[in-house]
This record gives structure tokens, sequence and C-alpha cells, in this order.
């Protein structure tokens, strides 16, 4: 079978729409993986066992077991409860829980990474928890996980294509539905591989260049 | 009341086809990573740049749309895979060029003075890697590979897509023949974190047998 240009352009416009969920889905997912695991990293420091052991074990829960079946738990079993979601939220939830227990560790690495003497001049200067963590130990330790955090947000991106399977309608759905009715896999299958390509190596160099700004930690 | 033994059977055959899947692409991408890995430290420039160019394209592209091409495209250009040789070879591929950075990064590590001692005992290239480089970088390697030998067993859950009755495909099939999601899905989470238990653990007491005789010599 030949590569037709004819068919490529006659799919891109197709293609596009589903690029657009596939980008909407990773930032949405990337938004929550952060905010879910800096609430993780913080419920596992906590001094009460009851908090932190649960938290610590339904991370490496999330973490043990693969997005696709907690993709498939979120969209077809909530609704047994009452709770009915959208494809794309549903999918966006899922992202964002399984990347979260990944960050999490990043925020982990990065609070421990905090000199004590910066703990040891919160207490003398007399700020309370909440002082501390948000002037003085969650300022340092952000900067430094940015492009570890960044790395993990561009694998959640390579996993986005799970999505299809709970029939959110992103670039991989788009070239099955292409491939489907013309019979013709070639092309759109290659163009998703082409498009994760582009992305993928136009990141890393996003990637290098946070490395240079930020530095690294907790690799 | 549904009558759950029947099905019971039905799942351990997806644990096994889940099991083999994992062995045979953890075995294929082990083989790729040293590969892939030793071929980016070769001498030869076209060795260097055809290792590069697998690694990052195998990385950059995401597994799902690497195993729809396996499945999909190669027919048509004439390459028939089963679903079973298409998830291993796509599996295999995918760890196998993120094992192949493991690789290369741990015979990096190795100090100097180790390759001055090979020089100074007359070993070839090929001799102190085999008897002296490897044997220490290997130690160090092991810990990524548990990681990566994890991730592979969550990626065998997207070969369902592909109609492979792993695990996740049975628990569809139960939950469409039952019409109960909870069971099948909540089983499966829990077997696919079992597996994963296993695999640290073995990881772990495999690099504890190994560092026995070499962390004398290594500190």
């Amino acid at each position: 079978m030949e590569w037709d240009w004819n068919f490529v352009r006659e799919i891109m416009p197709t293609l596009i729409e589903g690029v657009k969920i596939t980008i909407l889905a990773t930032i949405l997912g990337s938004a929550l993986a952060a905010v879910v695991g800096l609430a993780i990293a913080l419920l596992r420091r906590s001094s009460n066992r009851l908090v932190s052991r649960p938290v610590g074990f339904f991370a490496e829960f999330i973490r043990g077991t693969p997005l696709l079946v907690q993709l498939y738990f979120i969209f077809y079993i909530l609704p047994d409860f009452g709770i009915l979601l959208p494809p794309l939220l549903a999918g966006v939830i899922g992202l964002g829980l399984h990347y979260g227990t990944y960050t999490a560790e990043v925020y982990r690495a990065g609070i421990d990474n905090v000199p004590r003497g910066q703990w040891e001049a919160a207490k003398a200067c007399n700020l309370d928890a909440r002082q501390t963590w948000m002037h003085i130990i969650l300022p340092q330790a952000i900067p430094p996980m940015i492009p570890a955090l960044a790395n993990y947000f561009i694998a959640m991106f390579k996993e986005t294509p799970l999505l299809s399977a709970i029939t959110v309608l992103e670039l991989m759905n788009q070239a099955k539905s292409v491939a489907n009715s013309y019979y013709r896999y070639i092309e759109p299958m290659t163009l998703v591989g082409a498009f994760f390509l582009v992305i993928s190596l136009f990141s890393v160099v996003l990637l290098r260049w946070l490395e240079r700004r930020f530095g690294r930690v907790g690799e | 009341m549904i009558d759950w033994s029947g099905y019971v059977g039905l799942m351990l055959q997806g644990a096994l086809v889940t099991i083999e899947l994992t062995l045979m692409g953890s075995a294929l991408a082990l083989f790729m990573a040293f590969v892939a890995g030793l071929g980016r430290l070769s001498r030869f420039f076209a060795v260097r740049a055809l290792a590069t160019a697998y690694i990052e394209f195998f990385r950059g592209t995401s597994i799902f749309v690497q195993l729809f091409w396996a499945y999909f495209v190669l027919p048509f250009l004439g390459i028939e895979l089963t679903p079973l040789q298409a998830g291993v070879l796509a599996l295999g591929l995918n760890v196998g060029a993120y094992g192949a950075e493991v690789v290369r990064g741990a015979v990096q590590s190795i100090g100097k003075e180790q390759y001055e001692a090979c020089v100074a005992l007359n070993l070839g290239r090929w001799q102190g890697m085999r008897h002296v480089i490897l044997p220490q970088a290997f130690l160090l390697m092991l810990p990524t590979f548990g990681n990566n030998a994890i991730e592979l067993l969550k990626a065998t859950s997207i070969v369902s897509l592909i109609s492979l009755a792993d695990l996740t495909f049975q628990a569809q099939v139960v939950r469409a023949q039952t019409g109960n999601t909870l069971v099948p899905f909540s089983t499966i989470l829990i077997g696919y974190f079992a597996l994963a238990l296993v695999i640290s653990w073995g990881v772990r007491s495999l690099e504890r047998r190994l560092a026995r005789g070499i962390d004398g010599v290594r500190v």
C-alpha cells in the first residue's frame, strides 16, 4: 500500500481537532497532578500515623497499578455510586491522580533538600506552620523541582492516547475512527506517531532549558 | 446473586497472559537496553547514531502509538503479527529504549581507575567490559531496571485494546457478562498490585545476592 498525500490532506482537520483535546487533557491533568502531588507529599509527612500511613499506601497502590484500569474504574464504576462524569473529566481525574503519585515523590525530594537551618530559622523568627511552609520552605523547594515535574508532564502527554479507551475524542481516537472508516491505517497511525515525536523532541529542548534555568533535583 | 466461581478461571487465564507478556517483554527490553546502551558508548559514529535514533524514537512516541503501529500498519507493509507478538515487540522495544539510558548512565558512572586497571592488566575492550565494568555497573542498574519492569507490567494492560486476552481484557469480558463492574475491576487492580510487589521483591533479593561479593571491592 502506498503513502497517499491527498488522504493526509483530507484527514488533517480531523486530526487537529484531536490534537486540541490531547493538549487540553495534558494541561488540565498536569495542573491536577501538581496539586494532588503536593497534597500527597504534605499528608505523608504528617506526624499523625493514621493520616500518613493510609495516604502512603494509597499512593503506592495507584503507582503499582495500570492507568488504563484506573480510567475504567473511574469511568465505569463511579456511575454505580451516582457520580456520572463526562469522559474528558474522568480522563483528567485519572491522569491527575496517577501522575500525582509520581509528582509527590518529586515534592518529597525537593522539600527534603531544603536545609535544616531554614526550618530552625523559621522557628527562631516565631513563624507558625503555615507561614513557614508558605514563606520559607515552598519558595525554596519548588524552583529546583520544576525540571523533574516537567519530565512527568511530558510522560503524561505520551499516555493521553489511553483516554481513547474511555471514548474521549483525542488524537488517537480520531485517528482510529478515520482509519476504520476508510480502512487505511498507514497514514493516520504514522501521523499520530510523527506528531508525538515532534512534540517530544521540542519538549526535550524545553526541558534542557528548564534544567539550566532551575538546576535539577530528585532524579 | 452472581455465581463468581466460573469466572475465576477466566481471570487466572488473563493473569497468565499478563505474566507471559511481562516476562517476554522484559527479556526483549533487557536485550535491547544492553545493545542500545552499549551502542551509544561505541567508538564508531554510525553505531552511536543508530543507537541514539532508536532511543529517541521509542522514548519520543507513545507506547500506545507504537503498539497500534505494530498491529495495524505492519500488516500493510507485509509483516503480519499476532497480537501477542505485536505486544511483546512494542513493549520490549519501548521499555528497552528507557533501559538503554540506564545502561549508559551506569557504565559511565564506573570510575576511570577501573578502566585504567583494565588497560594495566592488558585486557581487551570487550574483556574489560565483560569482567570488570559490567559486573559493577549491573548492580547500579538493577533498582532502575526493577522500576522499568513494573512500568512494563502496567503497560501490558494496553494490549487488551488490540484484543489480546490479558487480565484487563478478561475483566471487560466478565463485566460484559455479569453487568457487574466493581468486582472484576477491583480484583484486577489488586492483581496488578500483587504482581508489582512480586517484581520489586524479586529485584531487591537479586540485588542483595549480587552485592555480596562485590561490595567490599567497590567501597
